[in-house]
């Protein structure tokens, strides 16, 4: 009986929080048929916004994957001073605020800022512009390369690579032959997590942006504009395009599977 | 190259210092670049005025009631997510039915949906015109759902694997020995579980008190009421008190930070009693 109850308030609350909301979405976007809503989703404005989007993580994610797994290395395989700092200085973004992440890089960046100035005068365009979008979209999704790839990192060990390089490989071989094929199935789940954070990145995006329509509008700041313009079915429709990169996240995310990896 | 192997071979250890080098700097180049340096220029800007506008800033009555209103949902989402959390992790372990693997995937949902859809997607069914005649929009209860929506998957997460890995022969020996099912969860079960549910909420509570995508649309923002902290901070950058927001964000970070130091003491408190 106990048995029945527990599974009721498992399935009821998961339903009532997550999937009947969402099924109501998609029910709305297409609420006056698949016209209208894909009409929504190819506005100049829409289009604009997908793109930039794609191109934002098309910078992150690469940037963030080969730092993830340099610095996973440097922080499993090497000693040196500042260790612990590095260690929990990767875990920053997951403790801040979007909106502190924007406010720093505008103090950092904007007029008035350390650098904002000097960009000012040599007309660098940061902040209401692409690079500071990039900058705020790496800054959030920074971590999960490297928690992802720094425990298969510690269980592997580095008997492999000492033999490898005892033999006579050099450290470049052996990345590439033992520790890469080693850390890939890692890897590909951080890329996954880290692609679906920056698609999905609002907050920082919209203090450091401006948020304007056709020129720095994300898919997700273009959901809240579409919103707070009174059109419903625009800000539905461009959920439904999030919500399917969501759901495919989701698939991948199954697919790698890194916890049942780990324990086999 | 081949006398580069010679050479890597004949003195691996040097080859592999200089290398550690490389990774180590471009690591903590990067960081730095990212991540400190901007959060350098936040603290500098919060002190621009000195304790007395800092002190200002955070004493404002409209950044207190902010503060207030995110730290008490915050504490309630952590008390709904380490009783249900703890619940959907326990069916997702110990029980069997159709569709289990289903309500696995969905508890990532979270993580993987962006938070202006999770927010809009709350507005849909407990917003005006929604089907079942609810409407939450722009009261507290509005911006509870949306911190229980983006929070779920933390203690689930955390406390899945151990569940996983806990031994049945402790609770079948406990139970031959005569205790009761309530026994044996208080006693054997509970204790157990008790540091991945804190570790799970303490997640949990930092995410929640920094939260601004899923709140920003069905909070309303109505200062005072439904105003959380980082939703405040946003409105004053909009309004260019920029160093006000930054104090206010300074203090923000120092609670998260706080919640996430907690876990760090949780762990060792935990692996002392494993010992």
């Amino acid at each position: 009986m106990a048995r029945y109850a527990l599974r009721l308030v498992a399935i009821g609350y998961v339903s009532a929080l997550l999937l009947v909301p969402l099924g109501i979405v998609f029910r709305r976007a297409f609420a006056d048929g698949v016209g209208p809503a894909w009409d929504a989703v190819t506005t100049p404005a829409a289009l604009h916004a997908f793109w930039l989007t794609i191109l934002i993580a098309l910078i992150a994610v690469p940037a963030n994957t080969l730092f993830g797994v340099v610095c996973a290395l440097a922080i499993v395989r090497r000693r040196f001073r500042g260790h612990g700092l590095v260690n929990s200085a990767v875990d920053l973004p997951l403790a801040l605020s979007p909106v502190v992440v924007g406010l720093a890089l505008l103090l950092l960046y904007g007029r008035g800022g350390w650098f904002g100035s000097w960009l000012f005068d040599h007309d660098v365009r940061v902040i209401f512009a692409l690079p500071s979008m990039v900058l705020a979209t790496i800054f959030v999704s920074l971590p999960f390369v490297v928690r992802e790839v720094v425990p298969v990192l510690r269980e592997i060990g580095d008997e492999q690579e000492q033999a490898a390089s005892t033999l006579g490989a050099s450290s470049w071989q052996t990345f590439w032959r033992i520790t890469l094929p080693a850390i890939r199935w890692g890897v590909a789940y951080g890329i996954v997590l880290t692609t679906a954070r920056a698609l999905g990145e609002f907050g920082a995006v919209s203090v450091v942006s401006g948020r304007i329509a056709g020129r720095t509008e994300t898919m997700t700041t273009h959901v809240g504009e579409r919103f707070e313009a009174f059109d419903l079915v625009g800000a539905y429709a461009a959920s439904v395009v999030l919500a399917l990169a969501a759901m495919a996240t989701l698939l991948l995310m199954t697919m790698f599977q890194p916890r049942e990896e780990r324990t086999r | 190259m081949s006398a580069q192997t010679a050479v890597a071979g004949a003195h691996p250890v040097a080859r592999r210092r200089r290398s550690g080098g490389l990774s180590v700097g471009v690591a903590t180049g990067y960081l730095s670049l990212i991540v400190l340096l901007p959060l350098a220029a936040l603290a500098w800007r919060s002190m621009e005025g000195g304790w007395s506008a800092f002190w200002d800033a955070i004493s404002d009555p409209q950044a207190v009631a902010a503060l207030k209103v995110t730290l008490l949902l915050s504490l309630a989402i952590v008390a709904v997510n380490a009783l249900v959390g703890t619940v959907i992790a326990w069916v997702l372990v110990r029980d069997a039915f159709p569709g289990k693997s289903l309500l696995n995937m969905v508890i990532d949902l979270p993580f993987a949906l962006p938070t202006i859809v999770a927010g809009l997607t709350l507005l849909a069914l407990y917003g005006p015109k929604g089907p079942i005649g609810v409407n939450v929009a722009y009261t507290k209860t509005a911006v509870l759902l949306a911190l229980l929506f983006v929070t779920l998957p933390f203690v689930v997460r955390t406390v899945q694997p151990v569940l996983l890995e806990l031994d049945r022969e402790m609770e079948e020996a406990a139970a031959s020995l005569g205790a009761g099912r309530a026994a044996i969860f208080r006693r054997i079960i509970f204790p157990n579980l008790f540091p991945a549910i804190l570790s799970g909420v303490a997640l949990a509570f930092a995410r929640a008190v920094g939260e601004f995508g899923a709140v920003v649309l069905i909070s309303g923002n109505i200062p005072f009421d439904t105003e959380i902290a980082s939703v405040y901070i946003f409105g004053q950058i909009e309004s260019d008190n920029v160093t006000s927001a930054a104090a206010v964000s300074v203090l923000l970070l120092a609670i998260s930070f706080a919640a996430l130091l907690g876990i760090g003491g949780i762990r060792r408190w935990a692996t002392r009693h494993d010992g």
